[in-house]
């Protein structure tokens, strides 16, 4: 191992994204190019009786006006991850076409698009087209979609349920219950966010009338998994007659795994006009409308404990909201990767959660960075809390009293993370939680909290500090696991990598997972040129072209590094033993004694004869002089299937101050250990996690879709949502414990949701401690100055 | 209904045709293939399409272009100069001020317009200047940091260069 891994290079991608030369989807134009722009719903909910598009047609420039008629070769968009396992066969799947042909379910559905030369003509035409609507009631809260006299979306969704699906132990739940000697519990909402990333979706499609080839270039975190849903399940196209290309992608967080029907769309409207290739990019507005959303729960929370502060039982009930129609991979979410992991970093004997999955009048819901496991940190992290205010015991004891000890792993949770039907086994591999939360105190200066809460009180503030000591599953991986029967998304979750050593010398690697700024193209890199033992700058990564790389599942989960990452060290070992054997070859020596250091080869002994591994490449590339056996070129891929998932954990602390006459919450300081695994390049790793953060408060205290009562979004642009600013955030204080992963070789666990996971809670959490001297132990998120204000005043009565 | 309008644009004297109604932000981008300077929101809120404008940071989707007609505009591709880069450019690459890279072009130009009126700014300073600027990637920690370390690299630069010590 060299020094590349666990160096803080700058990155090696940053030049282009300095000096204006990215391109990102919008910033590509091809030949002949044309634009399109799409009408969506203003209702909730409607019957499309009819569209005349005879006005718009005849505007200038229009190259053509389409429905969702025009569209009915395509299928409907594919759900690949239903909840399986309790909730048994789902066939109540409603997913988007490519344009609604009778009905919308919720304001942004796109029921027509338009063709013309410019952008500009495009939206003047969606102005001319007349739709004529049949509006219906809409329902946008999901508890209340599930009750008798509810709007009903679709027909085989009786009460709007999607799915019942439950894990645990039920019986010995309810016995932890009967005998608890306390009980708390609470109503939780953990409301709806706009992921958000920087640059919106959008797409350039293009098909070649003489190929019968499509390509299209799009703003996404899977591009090999959309090229396989648009071939296999949506256009009933060959795979190798699309190429899917993701560009530089500005930001994603989840909202760009899926599949759009919009990439359906171009790539048709390319073919019906005989080629030409066709822009589509949304507005930040219909970006609010028709790109995924995240959380939306309503949850109900029990937790059975003895006095002493040891939890007996988890008993949660939560209410998923899964929008109008599914998404890709909506139902997958408030199930596995929420229900199984309730039990987080503590030792709940029993746990029993009952998620209903639940159709809306709203846009569908899908993995927003964290994708369920934020979810089942803010219930659990609450829960420590309510518990220990219940019992007046502090936080950070009640949470130490039921850690799982060092020595509990690999440990079986209850919440059914290790039981897949087929068998498959997901065990907790290691963890040391201690150490990461008395860190975190200590930075904190947890023990002298008093003095400073009695110092705010002088300044009409109340202060209060919170914990969150989460614990995730990152390194989203096994195929066994995750593609279970019954219970998985029917997919697999292995990832690729292939390097070539060029005849010129760079060493190319080309990988599966999608870098959409988490710096692949420095970290993979990093990788491969410690394995070699060559320079960094030697090592060119390439990624997110299906055509030149090896196929890969993409980038979500915090799965990159310990799963591609992996992947790449593996190919980076098959190159050096290839080497090895032809350096054995010229030099005349068995392989056995072949040294492989810095990037040379030499026979034991021999340093001084060595050879480096550019000039054996050379050598295997010619092929002029191979040992028997061997094939010219040195190109090795390899293929790496996870054994596990990874469990980073850690202790976030938050301390705030509330202004007693306003409500307005102050995040004054805020302390991060995390337990990521060995960090393959710090300053990456560091900025991952000030960002996770930063959408972690964003949720805590700004963010939230809100909802008209007739299901319009009155949070639809970002005039009305509340993003994270840079004066309302305090610098981040990070620190560290390095416990590396055991289930792959770079000990690395992932650490692009940590922040987000962790911090929702921690600043919840402190904030009801602030106020816990009016009596306050809860107030729903987010936490803006009226909601705080409103429960003080009612807290003071 | 075309209109001409007259730029200079990182130094370099430009005619671009726009409609009436064409913002600067695309007059940039479809007219002058300046596609460095990105466009994030439809509401004036991002700060993804901040340029300078005679020495001044704006919101090029809020600047009709013919309101630019006559102006100087510096855009992301005119801060390095001759394959040397701005000190805020070799700043962020050197603090990993960027992730995805997107809201990158205009947090330098706000943070250019910043240094060039403050040359010593507080952290608080810079993270108000950042208001109308929004990245979702880095937290802005990293972004303050930045700008920190460029205008310490750009005082220490004209204290050395010019002699302008007071």
């Amino acid at each position: 191992m060299t020094v590349t891994i666990g160096a803080p290079l700058r990155r090696k991608e940053d030049p282009r994204f300095l000096t204006g030369t990215a391109h990102y989807v919008d910033d590509i134009t091809l030949p002949g190019m044309a634009h399109a722009a799409v009408l969506r719903s203003p209702y909730a909910h409607a019957n499309i009786r009819s569209i005349d598009t005879s006005r718009a047609v005849a505007m200038p420039g229009v190259l053509g006006v389409f429905t969702g008629t025009d569209f009915m070769e395509y299928n409907p968009l594919p759900m690949a991850w239903p909840a399986g396992g309790s909730a048994g066969l789902q066939n109540n799947v409603n997913t988007p076409r490519i344009l609604a042909t009778d009905s919308v379910k919720w304001t942004g559905e796109g029921v027509a698009a338009v063709v013309a030369e410019t952008r500009e003509q495009a939206f003047d035409a969606l102005e001319a087209i007349h739709v004529e609507w049949e509006p219906l009631p809409a329902v946008v809260d999901a508890e209340q979609a599930t009750q008798p006299g509810a709007p009903q979306l679709h027909e085989n969704a009786p009460n709007n349920v999607v799915f019942t699906w439950t894990v645990g132990d039920r019986d010995g739940t309810d016995r932890a219950f009967a005998e608890a000697e306390v009980i708390v519990r609470q109503r939780l909402v953990n409301q709806r966010l706009i992921p958000n990333p920087m640059e919106v979706r959008g797409d350039v499609g293009r098909y070649d009338p003489a190929s019968g080839e499509y390509t299209i270039w799009m703003s996404s975190q899977t591009p090999h998994i959309q090229r396989l849903l648009l071939a296999a399940f949506v256009m009933g196209v060959p795979e190798h007659k699309i190429r899917v290309i993701a560009p530089d992608v500005g930001g994603g967080f989840g909202a760009k795994i899926y599949c759009y029907a919009d990439y359906a769309m171009v790539l048709g409207l390319s073919k019906k006009l005989a080629g030409r290739p066709v822009k589509w990019v949304e507005t930040r507005r219909e970006s609010y409308g028709s790109t995924t959303h995240g959380r939306d729960h309503i949850t109900y929370l029990e937790v059975a404990a003895k006095r002493d502060g040891e939890v007996t039982g988890l008993r949660v009930k939560t209410y998923a909201n899964l929008g109008g129609r599914l998404s890709t991979i909506g139902p997958g979410i408030p199930t596995t990767l929420y229900g199984r992991l309730l039990a987080g970093p503590y030792r709940f004997p029993n746990v029993w959660c009952e998620v209903v999955g639940v159709y809306t009048n709203t846009t569908f819901v899908d993995a927003y960075r964290g994708a369920g496991r934020p979810e089942a940190t803010y219930v659990l992290e609450r829960a420590m809390d309510l518990l220990a205010d219940e019992l007046g015991i502090d936080p950070a004891e009640i949470r130490r009293r039921n850690f799982l000890p060092p020595d509990a792993f690999p440990y079986r949770n209850p919440s059914g993370l290790g039981r897949a039907p087929n068998g498959a086994e997901i065990l907790i591999d290691s963890g040391n939680y201690e150490p990461a939360l008395d860190k975190a105190l200590a930075i904190a200066g947890y023990e002298r909290l008093d003095e400073a809460k009695a110092e705010a009180r002088g300044r009409d503030k109340y202060l209060g500090a919170g914990l969150s000591t989460y614990l995730e599953v990152c390194g989203v991986a096994p195929s066994k696991w995750i593609g279970a029967v019954g219970e998985g998304w029917g997919a697999a979750m292995w990832e690729s990598a292939n390097i070539r050593v060029h005849l010129t010398g760079k060493i190319v690697l080309t990988i599966g997972t999608s870098s959409h700024g988490q710096g692949h193209e420095t970290t993979m890199a990093q990788i491969v040129a410690g394995e070699l033992g060559v320079p960094v700058e030697d090592v060119i990564v390439q990624h997110s072209d299906t055509q030149g790389t090896p196929f890969g599942y993409g980038t979500y989960g915090s799965r990159s590094a310990a799963v591609g990452g992996t992947a790449a060290q593996l190919a980076a070992g098959k190159v050096k033993e290839k080497a090895k054997r032809l350096a054995a070859h010229l030099l005349e020596a068995s392989p056995d004694d072949i040294v492989y250091e810095s990037g040379k080869l030499y026979v034991r002994g021999s340093p001084d004869r060595a050879k480096t591994i550019q000039e054996i490449a050379f050598a295997i590339d010619l092929g002029f002089d191979l040992p028997a056996g061997m094939e010219p070129y040195l190109d090795e891929t390899a293929y790496y299937d996870a054994p596990n998932c990874t469990f980073p954990f850690g202790t976030h602390v938050a301390i705030v101050e509330v202004d007693e006459g306003t409500g307005a919450v102050d995040l004054v300081r805020y302390i991060a250990v995390d337990d990521v695994g060995n960090r393959i390049n710090p300053l990456i790793v560091e900025g991952q996690i000030h960002g996770g953060i930063a959408q972690g408060v964003g949720q805590a205290l700004w963010e939230g879709a809100v909802y008209g009562e007739n299901g319009a979004l009155l949070s639809g642009s970002m005039l009305d949502y509340a993003l994270p600013r840079a004066s309302w955030l305090p610098d981040l204080e990070l620190d560290q414990t390095v416990t590396p992963s055991p289930t792959n070789p770079l000990g690395v666990k992932g650490v692009g949701e940590t922040g987000t996971i962790a911090s929702t809670p921690a600043v919840v959490n402190a904030v009801v401690d602030a106020l816990s001297p009016l009596g306050i132990r809860h107030i729903d998120m987010p936490l803006t100055p009226a909601r705080v204000w409103a429960a003080m005043q009612q807290a003071k009565g | 209904m075309r209109r001409s309008v007259a730029l200079t644009v990182n130094g370099q004297a430009r005619t671009v045709e726009v409609e009436p109604r064409t913002m600067l932000v695309q007059a940039l981008r479809d007219g002058l293939g300046l596609t460095g300077t990105h466009v994030g929101c439809d509401t004036s809120q991002c700060g993804a399409c901040t340029v300078l404008m005679d020495g001044m940071a704006v919101k090029s989707c809020t600047v009709l272009a013919v309101q630019a007609d006559g102006s100087a505009v510096t855009t992301i591709e005119g801060m390095a100069h001759d394959g040397e880069l701005h000190p805020l450019q070799d700043a962020f690459w050197e603090n990993h001020g960027l992730q995805c890279g997107f809201c990158t072009p205009g947090m330098i130009m706000t943070a250019a317009d910043l240094l060039a009126g403050n040359p010593d700014p507080t952290d608080t300073e810079i993270r108000h200047a950042l208001e109308g600027n929004f990245c979702r990637c880095t937290g802005y920690q990293n972004i303050v940091k930045s700008i920190r370390a460029a205008a310490e690299q750009m005082r220490a630069a004209s204290v050395g260069g010019g002699g302008q010590a007071s």
